[in-house]
């Protein structure tokens, strides 16, 4: 058994909303896993299920090898940093993270010594005897990390911590986040919508669609490999574009292009997806791309415009290239660099 | 220039509402330090006469009643018991059952508490003989307790912790519980230092309603030994001058209440937080 298991886990709200639907997944000890997935998908129910803030209705939550379902929260020994940190605001920075030890009935020195030294870890040590009203977003975010570090959890639970910074102050504490992490060493599941936080932050990342987890593996492997449309959609920035064709003996055709000895035998209506970095400019190339826009991202172009069939189709390029507006390119597609979907299911078929 | 002469008209507006206020409580402090054959001739003065520490100190010490066994100074205790009991036991029930309405999972909790608050229409006036007789069965008439506590339920200060907890929000529960916080500590380390400035506002409210309270402490004691301010105003005899000098020091327990705590009262009434 690993370190924190949910076997077929169910959440049905009083209401009757079905957030989280029979959901398995094994994390390991030390592990920095991620749920990822569009609002409203069940993640922080999911969350909050293995904090114990929600009741679980079918289905069993263990924890370095306790069944968790009817532990109280208080006595479960996880951490939780929320999206608006709930800072103690009575409290001074000092207190709110002392509070957690001193209900553990720790003595005053050990609290100090702890308190001093997460503090340190978090550049804090300024700041201890104010107030959270007299701080910044940022400086509120080291507090809720600090708030969860110092008790030495057994698992670190982040639900949108980010979200509430502007985009700045947000990749830098997600760098620190992540360092941290790795420092503490201490077993992470981090919440987000955001797929460039997750693909960034994770070890394994878990993507999450109305209620199921529709993909677990690394970012990378996630990437390479979507298993359904949704996470094809989902993962990766800009957009995957896709295109509507037909499969019929390993040929699939789509409007005004056809691409033969396909590796599957599915046969039927398709979705092709092709990533927008997966495309390079060659004569006679398959695909005939009218611009519109170009973003000029100085690393990268962002080359926007519509395909023949009035579709709207994204092309990504390098920098040093100019593209002008109104021109027509040619594209083709890295070497097997697409993947096909049974249109109706959404399942990968390639 | 316009603003000018606008602001002028309303302070002065302001002027003559507080003189109309404070004229009058200026005259009979005035009053109360002249001789009674001073304002028997002359009638309410307006400036001090130099009788202040004989009339004040023959005020409090004078030993009045019918039994002649109680004087002012007594009845000065027994208020301040009375409406100190009453502030700190209806703030005490009100945090607790706001704090049961609002975090335990009651059925019908929202029934419950519009329950409590309609005894608001129930004044204790018109539940003064069951009351009276609930109290006389439990042989508490003549005692603080029988003073305190059938007034000592407050509705209003319900109301007033009830929708303040409810504008806590859940995350600060939730954040304390996984820090290892009970229902208890939650209640003591939280909700109590957090509604510190409503606590401070609803002890001087219930402070001055005990205070000013007639009918009831009239009909639960027979005994002068407990006899309140306000009902010594109505049974102290005396000379003009003595009745003056204890209309004025009746004022002073709740002023001098709102005047220490005042920084917390305005803060607890006009801010949320
Ligand atoms: N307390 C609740 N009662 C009823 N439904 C809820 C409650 N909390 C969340 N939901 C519903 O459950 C679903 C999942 O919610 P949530 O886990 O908060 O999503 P996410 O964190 O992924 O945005 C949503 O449809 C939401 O409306
Ligand atoms: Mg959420």
């Amino acid at each position: 058994m690993s370190f924190l298991d949910l076997k077929n886990v169910t959440k049905i709200y009083p209401n009757g909303t079905k957030a989280v639907h029979e959901t398995s997944l094994s994390i390991n000890e030390g592990e920095f896993m991620v749920f990822v997935g569009p609002s409203g998908c069940g993640k922080s129910t999911l969350l909050r299920m293995v904090a114990g803030l929600e009741d679980i209705t079918e289905g069993d939550i263990n924890l370095d090898g306790k069944l968790m379902n009817e532990v109280d929260p208080s006595e479960r020994d996880v951490a939780m940093v929320f999206q608006n940190y709930a800072l103690y605001p009575h409290m001074n920075v000092y207190n709110n993270l002392a509070y957690g030890l001193k209900n553990r009935g720790i003595d005053k020195e050990t609290i100090e010594q702890k308190v001093n030294d997460a503090a340190k870890l978090l550049q804090i040590s300024d700041y201890l005897q104010r107030k959270p009203s007299m701080l910044s977003g940022g400086q509120r975010q080291r507090v809720a990390m600090g708030r969860a570090i110092v008790r030495n959890p057994k698992i670190f639970l982040f639900d949108e911590p980010l979200s509430n910074l502007d985009a700045k102050l947000r990749i830098q504490m997600r760098l620190e986040i992540k360092k941290l992490q790795q420092k503490v060493g201490v077993t992470s599941i981090f919440v987000t919508h955001d797929q460039v936080e997750a693909m960034t932050l994770a070890d394994r990342l878990a993507v999450i669609n109305n209620g199921i987890i529709e993909q677990l593996g690394t970012p990378i492997e996630i990437y390479d490999n979507p298993k359904s449309l949704f996470v094809a959609g989902f993962i990766g920035s800009p957009q995957m574009n896709f295109l509507d064709g037909n499969l019929k003996n390993k040929t699939l055709s789509a409007e005004g292009f056809e691409i033969k000895d396909i590796n599957s035998d599915f046969e039927g209506e398709v979705t092709l997806g092709i990533r927008p970095e997966h495309l390079s400019q060659s004569e006679n190339g398959l695909i005939s791309l009218r611009v519109e826009l170009v973003e000029q991202l100085g690393s990268d172009n962002l080359v926007y415009g519509q395909l023949k069939n009035k579709k709207d189709f994204c092309y990504r390029c390098p920098g040093n290239q100019t593209i002008e507006k109104g021109s027509n390119l040619s594209l083709n597609i890295d070497n097997n660099k697409y993947y096909i979907f049974d249109k109706s299911t959404g399942k990968r078929v390639n | 220039m316009t603003r000018f002469i606008t602001s002028s008209f309303s302070h002065l507006i302001l002027l003559i509402g507080i003189l109309i206020m404070v004229v009058p409580v200026w005259m009979i402090f005035a009053s109360s330090t002249h001789t009674s054959s001073m304002i028997n001739m002359n009638g309410l003065q307006m400036f001090l006469g130099d009788s202040f520490y004989e009339n004040y100190l023959r005020v409090l010490l004078y030993q009045g009643g019918f039994f002649k066994e109680i004087t002012a100074l007594k009845m000065f205790f027994n208020s301040f018991i009375m409406a100190t009991g009453v502030a700190i036991l209806s703030v005490v029930t009100s945090l607790m059952a706001a704090y049961a309405l609002v975090y335990y999972r009651i059925k019908h909790a929202t029934l419950l508490f519009w329950i409590i608050f309609i005894t608001i229409l129930v004044p204790l006036e018109l539940r003064i003989f069951p009351t009276y007789s609930v109290m006389a069965e439990l042989n508490l008439v003549n005692s603080y307790f029988g003073l305190i506590v059938p007034i000592s339920a407050s509705a209003i200060a319900t109301l007033f912790f009830r929708q303040f907890y409810k504008t806590v929000p859940d995350e600060l529960l939730e954040s304390a519980k996984l820090d290892g916080a009970n229902t208890w500590r939650f209640f003591v380390d939280f909700l109590i230092p957090l509604s510190k400035t409503m606590i401070v506002a609803m002890l001087i409210f219930m402070f001055v309603f005990g205070y000013n309270q007639y009918l009831w402490p009239l009909l639960v004691t027979t005994s002068e030994q407990y006899w309140t301010v306000v009902m010594g105003l109505k049974m102290m005899s005396g000379s003009i001058v003595h009745r003056f000098a204890f209309v004025i020091m009746s004022m002073v327990p709740p002023i001098l209440i709102i005047i220490v705590l005042q920084k917390h009262f305005i803060k607890g009434v006009f801010q949320d937080k």
